[in-house]
């Protein structure tokens, strides 16, 4: 795995250990530009980031629309695997990407939990 | 000018909901600066995300930053909010004629123009679209300048005839932002349809190019949760997407299943109408 700034390696250290989860990062949620990354070789961060970060504003402008509110946890499911996203109060993005096969209630827990360490 | 800025950046500081930030992100566009323009109109559109002039000021940025994708995305939402916004018919009509398709571009410039009628660029455009006065323009000969065809009735309720839900927590749409089926309402029972819909366009493709460049071949569903209830996306058909919204009571997992029985019924109404 690429490593993350100190600091922020903690906070990654928390999603990353579930098993099933190949990678976590921290995006800056307005631009999409990755603050930290814990990567497995091979997945392209800053290209994920911006499309993470796209796809939570589209989200996040949908949802405001509908009268839902903020969105607190979003789930990409796809055959091969997931991206799990939930948003940070500093407009930090926390972003997992994971196997197909993942506990997402675990990983939406420990993405909430980093979201909160992140602030 | 930097006053100017100064200035409206203060008044904004002091009241960040008021509409300067129309005025202070064009300055800044017209300055140059398209980074601190590019924040001033992000900033303002998470606060007025239905203001048609946040997104027309957002969408020449974009423009002026060549990003010609996410602006016309924008101005196509502009039109969806204010379907006769001149900003957002000229701005279209511009991509369209970047893009060498002379007739879209023409049919925005004679809606603009039907807004607009004494303005002068408009009639200089429409006569380079047809190839008259301008000279060095497209020579091709214009399409007949009928109405877009709108979207197909809708028989909406027929959709999801039998779901739980079918006339305020399940959507189909089109590819392009466009309501196919069934409707939502918002927590106090407002119709709001049609701005879900217009915010999703683009989603069922972007979800796509994310899967694909993580290797996780094609996406199946988008699961949200918000403050005051969930949302399930997922593509019934290729390029159809299918929205499920329900309180937060119920749980994601459930939502899940839902929104693969509409999907069924969604799948079912499309090939009939194909």
């Amino acid at each position: 795995m690429t490593a993350a700034p100190a600091g922020y390696g903690r906070v990654l250290d928390l999603v990353t250990r579930v098993r099933g989860v190949r990678g976590a990062m921290l995006v800056a949620g307005d631009d999409g530009l990755v603050v930290a990354e814990q990567l497995m070789e091979g997945i392209k961060g800053p290209a994920v980031a911006a499309l993470a970060a796209s796809l939570a504003s589209r989200l996040r402008r949908a949802m405001e629309a509908a009268g839902l509110g903020a969105g607190q946890f979003w789930h990409l499911q796809a055959e091969q695997g997931a991206l799990l996203v939930v948003p940070a109060p500093s407009g930090v993005v926390v972003v997992a990407v994971a196997e197909a096969d993942v506990n997402v209630g675990l990983v939406r827990l420990e993405l909430l939990r980093a979201a909160e360490a992140v602030g | 000018m930097a006053d100017d800025v100064k200035a409206l950046s203060a008044e904004l500081a002091q009241d960040p909901d008021s509409l300067v930030f129309l005025r202070l992100g064009e300055l800044l566009r017209h300055k140059g600066q398209l980074d601190a323009a590019h924040r001033v109109a992000l900033t303002g559109l998470e606060r007025h995300p239905h203001l048609a002039d946040a997104h027309d000021l957002y969408a020449r940025i974009l423009a002026d930053k060549h990003d010609f994708e996410r602006a016309f995305d924008e101005w196509d939402m502009t039109l969806r909010i204010a379907p006769d916004h001149l900003g957002a018919l000229k701005g279209l009509a511009f991509l369209y004629f970047k893009v060498g398709d002379v007739p879209q571009a023409a049919a925005h410039l004679e809606a603009a123009q039907r807004v607009a009628p004494d303005d002068p660029g408009i009639a200089q455009a429409l006569a380079l679209a047809h190839g008259g006065e301008g000279g060095a323009g497209p020579a091709s000969a214009p399409e007949p300048l009928a109405p877009s065809p709108a979207a197909q009735p809708l028989e909406e309720a027929r959709v999801f005839a039998g779901l739980e839900g079918a006339e305020e927590g399940l959507l189909l749409l089109d590819p392009a932002g466009r309501v196919l089926g069934g409707a939502l309402k918002d927590p106090a029972g407002r119709d709001v349809s049609d701005a879900v819909a217009a915010y999703l366009a683009g989603v069922s493709q972007e979800a796509g190019r994310t899967a694909k460049l993580l290797g996780l071949g094609t996406w199946t569903g988008l699961a949200a949760e918000g403050q005051h209830g969930h949302v399930h996306l997922t593509p019934p058909t290729g390029s159809a997407l299918l929205l499920v919204v329900r309180e937060r009571a119920v749980p994601m997992g459930r939502l899940a299943i839902i929104a693969q029985r509409a999907a069924v019924a969604a799948r079912r109404w499309l090939e009939a109408q194909a």
